[in-house]
């Protein structure tokens, strides 16, 4: 025993090591993932006994309207989210100065991040709020007419965008400060005594030096825009007749909200959405293995 | 080790000492999902029941309303009390369909409750046997501010034609004629209820919710023509609304009438309003001659099919359904009760007129989305909010409402 461990220890020891986080991943990702896709191809109500239909729910998703608002929805997101990248930047090269009480600033303008994306929600929804809300109001003075923006179909998903973009450009600013302090102050001497300023600085200097954190901001806002769900639960649950629903929240409408009972139905739409998570989660861990092996 | 050897030793002692206390006496396990003010009247129900039953011990474990709906699929498989609250109808057929809930009609046989609790018993009544007991039902009808009515010159309408008419004279005192909050969509199912009730009758509607009927029929495109008729006058941004924040409307006189359930009296009161000047009606009569059923969504009580202490439950059960039970729970909360030996507190004019209104009823239906299967009721719902925003699109919300329709009852 002690003369195989002595042998191999060097290779058993990561293992050893690495066992009880993979336990844990094995048993809360990797299974349920699989019983997802299982559960998807049963007609079940979550109560009684399960039926097993094939394809049927998949079938079914392709001719369901509620499924492509839920999809069309998702690339909304996912295309405005990317914004926060850019506001991010810019807050973040604002506040990387040295004055006096920078700490401060920089700590109001993390404060968003801070708050729960259901006080986020609930705060955007008053502001919207017909009758008596900032944003209603502004509207109406402006233009003479309120809108509701929570309770039209046209702008409500660019309505919860808005909220959940405040908190995102918060998170990517902090991403992009810590990658400030890491920028080498002696290229940027170099560059100032070859003359660069402004926005070739910006663009030749500083960005490539940032370019683990643009990757970590453009990751976290993928995975946060296509999770999202707090803000279409609290703002308007799916509403106004569904045209706010994201694929994560049509998923928990038809498998576990009050009305719903399919299972197998939200268990194919969960498929779905983890199918599109897959094309981005494999881009990134590719450019992660090149970017390891290139060292 | 001596330390630990004592404490451990102490430690079985509490432990054998706490059994032995509660030996004596049987717990039963209740999840309920109340409000306050229901949750301090079953309270003092559940001490009656105590001091009548010294050997039980009635463990109420209260939830959050809304979070209540999604927990009972957990607590019932996993971790099944005794009794649980949930609702009559449609509502509770996945789980006795899923067999969750157990069988109770020995409890209405012995009790007597058949007779009792007659007008629900249909209700509660799947395959021919008995699934929980009502404790409480609600009129539903049409609450309307008497300022706002005077204010408009407006008289109380006794017909359709007339409400309709009267919305003209709310428009042009710049009052919404109906008002509603479609956020949460429940409360727009109300007035598609009454419609398709009052418009086609109560044995079509009940067709209608049990999937025998499409939904491209002509005469529930006759439901939705009556509706389109008022719908200029509805609040314009219901969707963006809950039903309280309409509720405050009316309050305030900004609306003159909503289609409500008797459980927003209380917040309409906490409003400001009074006996004075908030007044209730039946919802007009349409289609004349149709036999007058009401709206009166009833609030059960179940044993899961994993109860431990089942012969306790039945007990619980036989006495929430008691004449004496249900009128002090139901005097305390201000809803009706479903005994028909209960009496209503005669100085709750809202009471004794939903009184009226359901005893003088030709037949109750429960709710939309309680007829209704839960899929059903989401996807109608949905396309009830549509139509109100969007009243040209209703053939294309009826040709969806359809094909739902043949998908789901199968």
């Amino acid at each position: 025993m002690s003369a195989l461990w002595k042998a191999n220890q060097r290779r058993i020891a990561p293992w050893l090591f690495l066992a009880p986080g993979l336990f844990m991943f094995m048993i809360y990702v990797i299974i349920p993932i699989f019983q997802s896709i299982w559960v998807s191809f049963y007609d079940w109500d979550g109560l009684g006994a399960a039926r097993w239909i094939g394809t049927a729910n998949y079938i079914e998703l392709v001719d369901d309207d509620a499924f492509y608002t839920s999809l069309k929805n998702n690339v909304i997101w996912l295309v405005l989210y990317m914004l926060a990248v850019p506001a991010g930047l810019m807050i973040a090269i604002f506040l990387n100065q040295t004055i006096s009480g920078m700490r401060l600033y920089k700590s109001l303008f993390f404060f968003p991040f801070v708050i729960s994306q259901v006080v986020v929600g609930l705060m955007f929804s008053w502001f919207y709020a017909p009758n008596f809300g900032l944003f209603y109001n502004l509207l109406e003075w402006l233009t003479g007419k309120g809108t509701a923006v929570l309770a039209d179909d046209r702008y409500v998903t660019y309505g919860i965008i808005a909220a959940g973009l405040w908190p995102q450009i918060a998170y990517v600013m902090i991403l992009y400060l810590t990658g400030l302090n890491n920028v080498a102050p002696d290229q940027v001497e170099a560059a100032r005594l070859d003359g660069a300023k402004g926005w070739r600085m910006l663009w030749y200097v500083i960005l490539p030096q940032l370019r683990p954190a643009t990757f970590i901001a453009v990751v976290v806002t993928v995975i946060g825009a296509l999770r999202s769900f707090d803000l279409v639960s609290i703002m308007t649950n799916g509403g106004p007749y569904g045209s706010s629903r994201v694929l994560s929240f049509y998923m928990y409408e038809q498998a576990l909200s009050e009305y719903g009972y399919r299972m197998g139905y939200g268990a194919a739409i969960a498929v779905v959405l983890f199918a599109i998570m897959m094309i981005f989660i494999s881009g990134f861990i590719w450019k992660m293995w090149r970017d390891e092996t290139e060292r | 080790m001596v330390h630990l050897a004592k404490g451990a030793l102490a430690l079985t002692a509490a432990l054998l000492l706490s059994t032995a206390a509660s030996a004596q006496q049987r717990v039963l396990k209740y999840n309920a999902d109340y409000d306050p003010i229901p949750l301090a009247a079953m309270e003092a129900l559940i001490a009656d029941f105590e001091a009548a039953n010294p050997d039980i011990d009635v463990q109420l474990n209260n939830f959050d309303h809304e979070g209540y709906k999604t927990a009972i699929r957990n607590f019932l498989t996993a971790d099944a009390p005794d009794l649980a609250n949930w609702y009559a109808g449609n509502r509770m057929a996945p789980f006795v369909a899923a067999g969750q809930f157990m069988d109770v009609s020995d409890v209405w046989e012995s009790a007597g409750l058949g007779d009792d609790l007659a007008s629900a018993k249909a209700s509660m009544t799947i395959d021919g046997k008995q699934w929980g007991v009502p404790y409480t039902y609600y009129q539903w009808g049409i609450y309307f501010n008497k300022d706002a009515y005077a204010a408009a010159g407006a008289e109380v309408p006794t017909t359709w034609a007339e409400f309709v008419s009267n919305c003209e004279k709310f428009a042009a005192a710049g009052v919404d004629c109906l008002t509603t909050g479609s956020k949460a969509l429940w409360p727009i199912a109300g007035i598609f209820d009454y419609l398709s009730l009052r418009t086609n009758g109560y044995e079509w509607h009940m067709d209608l919710t049990a999937g025998k009927v499409e939904w491209t029929d002509p005469k529930v495109k006759a439901v939705f023509a009556e509706w389109a008729k008022i719908l200029p006058y509805t609040t314009a941004n219901h969707a963006a609304i809950d039903w309280q924040d309409a509720a405050a409307l009316l309050v305030q006189g900004k609306a003159a009438n909503y289609v409500m359930g008797n459980f927003a009296v209380g917040t309409f009161k906490e409003g400001g309003m009074t006996n004075e000047n908030l007044g209730f009606m039946i919802f007009p009569e349409i289609t004349p001659g149709i036999p007058r059923a009401e709206e009166a969504p009833t609030d059960t009580i179940h044993i899961p099919a994993g109860a431990k202490n089942v012969e306790d439950a039945k007990a619980f059960l036989a006495f929430v359904a008691s004449a004496e039970a249900q009128t002090k729970w139901n005097t305390a909360v201000g809803q009706l009760p479903t005994n028909k030996n209960s009496s209503v507190p005669a100085d709750d004019p809202f009471l004794v007129a939903g009184f009226e209104a359901l005893s003088g009823a030709y037949a109750l239906a429960q709710f939309f989305d309680r007829d209704a299967p839960a899929e059903m009721a989401k996807v109608g719902m949905e396309g009830f909010q549509e139509f109100m925003v969007k009243p040209d699109n209703v053939d294309a919300i009826l040709d969806r409402l359809e094909k739902a329709r043949a998908r789901i009852y199968k």
